[in-house]
C-alpha cells in the first residue's frame, strides 16, 4: 500500500507532519495515520496560547474504536486551532494535508524541524513499519 | 515469510480481495472493516449488509434427554421450544455468574444446535460435557464443520427471496428452517445481532465462499456490502445488545445485566437458579444502564461513571460514537439507585467529567 507523502513537509515517528508557514508551523497527521485510524469521529485540540514542547501530547484524535494521542513536532505556542475540523473530524480522513490540518504553532527557532524526518526518510520509515507488521 | 497462529474462516480470500482491514479476534484473522465502519454501519441500517460470522461456535446436543439436560443448565425455558424454533438464553454457574450467552436452535426434541460466542467455544464445550454426565445425551463441538453468514438490513428479504426456496415472509422471528440458496443446502434462521430484519445462515465450510460471493453479487443492486466486526459492534451497541466479556462475564449475572426476561425462575431448579431467584427478589447492588452523552465526548470501556457530586458509581462496559445518532452512547454498570432513565450522571473522559444521562435501550429503533 502506498501513501501520499508530500515532499515539502517534515514528519515525526508518531505520524504527524509539520509545514513551515512564516513564523508558524502547521501540524497535522499523515495519510498513513488517518488510514490506520479508520473513520475519525472526534478531535480534541488545545487552546490557543498553550505552550508546547517538542513531543508533548497536544490533543487526541478518536476513531469509532480507539483514542490516539497527538504529539507536537515542535516547541512553541499554539497560535491557531482548526475549528472546522473539530466540527467535521472526517476532514482529517478526506484531506489530511490540507483542510484536515490541526494546529498552528508559533516557534522562535526552526532548528527542531531538522530533527524530524524528511519525506524520503518518512517513506523509508513507513516501509520498515509495514515490514515489522507483516513479520509479527 | 509470514507465520501466524491465527485461524481463517473459509471466506477469508473474499475479504482479502475486498481489501478488508484485518485484526485478530478470538484466534481468527477477521475483517474489521472494508469501506469504513461508519459507511458499513449506515449501509446495514438503510439497505443491507453481509457478515462473515464463521468464527462463532456450533455445539450439538443430541439424545433422548437433551431437553432435560439443557433446561438444567440454561436460564431460559427450553421446553417452550418446538421444532425449528430458537431462543436466546444465558448459561450460569452455580453462583449466578455467566458462562456465556447463546442461542439454542431446536432441530428436534433429540437434536439441538447451540450457537456460542467465538471466544468461549472450548470453555462452553467442556462445561456442557461436564454437566451432561448424568443425562442420556451426547455433546459434540462441530464449530469446524459449520460456517455462518449473516444477512441483515431492511432490504435483506428482498435480496434473499429470489435466491431461496424458503418463503421468507412466513419465517417468523426466532424460527429457522432448512432450505436452499441457489443450489446449496443450508439452514436459514430469523435471528441476528443488529436489530434489523434479517437472517443468519448456517452452512458447510465448503460452500461458504460461493454463497458469500453469490449473495454479494446478487445483492449489489440493492446496495448490499460486506460488513466487518467494527460495524457489527456499533450496530449491536445501538440496540443495547450485550457482548460477553463486557456486559456479561463469570462475575456478572444475567439479572444484573437486565436479562431477567431470559431467566425463567418458575420453570424449576437449574444451575444458578438459587442465586438468581434471590437477586430477582432482593435486587442487586449494581445494574446495567444505557447512557447517552449530553456534552461532547465518547464514552469508552473502562471509563469511570460518576454521580453529579463527582463520586464514582460505576464504569463503562462498552461505548462508542453512535453512527446513527451522532452522539456518544454506552452501556455501563452503576449502583442500582442510579438506574432510572433521565438520571443525570457524569463520564470521566481523560480526567474531565462530561455530562451524560441514563436512557432506556435500544438507543436506536429500527423501522
Amino acid at each position: 500500500m502506498s501513501y501520499e507523502i508530500p515532499d515539502d513537509l517534515f514528519y515525526t515517528k508518531e505520524h504527524e507532519w509539520a509545514r513551515r508557514e512564516g513564523n508558524n508551523v502547521v501540524v497535522g497527521i499523515s495519510a498513513y495515520a488517518q488510514d490506520s485510524l479508520g473513520d475519525i469521529v472526534f478531535v480534541e485540540l488545545p487552546k490557543a496560547g498553550e505552550e508546547l514542547a517538542q513531543n508533548d501530547t497536544f490533543g487526541v484524535v478518536e476513531s469509532v474504536k480507539a483514542v490516539s494521542d497527538l504529539f507536537s513536532p515542535v516547541t512553541g505556542k499554539v497560535a491557531e486551532i482548526n475549528e472546522t475540523v473539530t466540527k467535521s473530524p472526517e476532514l482529517i480522513n478526506q484531506d489530511p494535508y490540507g483542510d484536515g490540518w490541526l494546529i498552528k504553532v508559533s516557534i522562535l527557532d526552526d532548528s527542531e524541524l531538522h530533527n524530524l524526518m524528511s519525506a524520503a526518510e518518512y517513506e523509508e520509515y513507513l516501509g520498515k513499519e509495514a515490514k515489522e507488521e507483516i513479520e509479527s | 515469510m509470514r507465520v501466524s497462529n491465527l485461524k481463517r474462516t473459509p471466506i477469508f480470500e473474499a475479504h482479502k480481495k475486498a481489501n478488508a482491514k484485518f485484526a485478530p479476534f478470538a484466534g481468527f484473522e477477521m475483517p474489521i472493516y472494508y469501506s469504513g465502519v461508519l459507511d458499513e454501519h449506515r449501509t446495514v441500517r438503510k439497505a443491507a449488509g453481509l457478515f462473515d460470522v464463521s468464527h462463532m461456535g456450533e455445539i450439538f446436543v443430541r439424545g433422548e434427554e437433551s431437553e432435560k439436560f439443557l433446561n438444567s443448565i440454561l436460564t431460559n425455558d427450553v421446553t417452550k421450544l418446538t421444532d425449528n424454533k430458537a431462543l436466546y438464553t444465558v448459561a450460569c454457574f452455580n453462583d449466578g455468574g455467566s458462562v456465556d450467552d447463546l442461542i439454542v436452535y431446536r432441530i428436534s426434541k433429540s437434536e439441538y444446535l447451540i450457537c456460542v460466542n467465538a471466544s468461549n467455544i472450548e470453555k462452553d464445550f467442556n462445561w456442557f460435557k461436564e454437566n451432561s454426565s448424568g443425562f442420556k445425551t451426547s455433546i459434540t463441538n462441530e464449530s469446524e464443520k459449520w460456517a455462518q453468514i449473516a444477512l441483515q438490513g431492511p432490504k435483506s428479504d428482498e435480496i434473499l427471496q429470489p435466491l431461496t426456496n424458503i418463503d421468507l415472509a412466513s419465517l417468523g422471528s426466532f424460527y429457522f428452517t432448512r432450505g436452499r440458496i441457489d443450489s446449496t443446502d443450508l439452514i436459514i434462521a430469523r435471528t441476528g445481532y443488529t436489530g434489523e430484519k434479517g437472517v443468519e445462515i448456517y452452512l458447510s465450510p465448503e460452500n461458504a465462499l460461493n454463497v458469500w460471493n453469490f449473495l454479494l453479487e446478487k445483492g449489489k443492486p440493492w446496495g448490499l456490502k460486506p460488513i466487518g466486526l467494527a460495524a457489527r459492534d456499533t450496530l449491536r451497541l445501538e440496540m443495547g445488545y450485550l457482548l460477553y466479556g463486557h456486559e456479561l462475564s463469570k462475575s456478572i449475572s444475567p439479572i444484573e445485566a437486565n436479562l431477567g426476561w431470559v431467566v425463567k425462575i418458575k420453570k424449576g431448579k437449574f444451575q444458578g437458579s438459587d442465586v438468581l431467584m434471590e437477586q430477582v427478589e432482593k435486587g442487586t447492588k449494581r445494574r446495567l444502564i444505557g447512557l447517552k452523552m449530553i456534552e461532547k465526548g465518547i464514552p469508552r470501556e473502562g471509563y469511570p461513571v460518576l454521580n453529579l457530586k463527582g463520586e464514582n458509581i460505576g464504569s463503562v462496559t462498552s461505548g462508542t460514537l453512535s453512527p446513527s445518532l451522532n452522539i456518544g452512547i454506552a452501556l455501563a454498570f452503576v449502583e442500582s439507585n442510579y438506574f432510572a432513565p433521565d438520571t443525570e450522571i457524569l463520564v470521566e473522559i481523560r480526567g474531565k467529567s462530561v455530562k451524560a444521562k441514563v436512557v432506556r435501550t435500544p438507543f436506536y429503533k429500527p423501522n
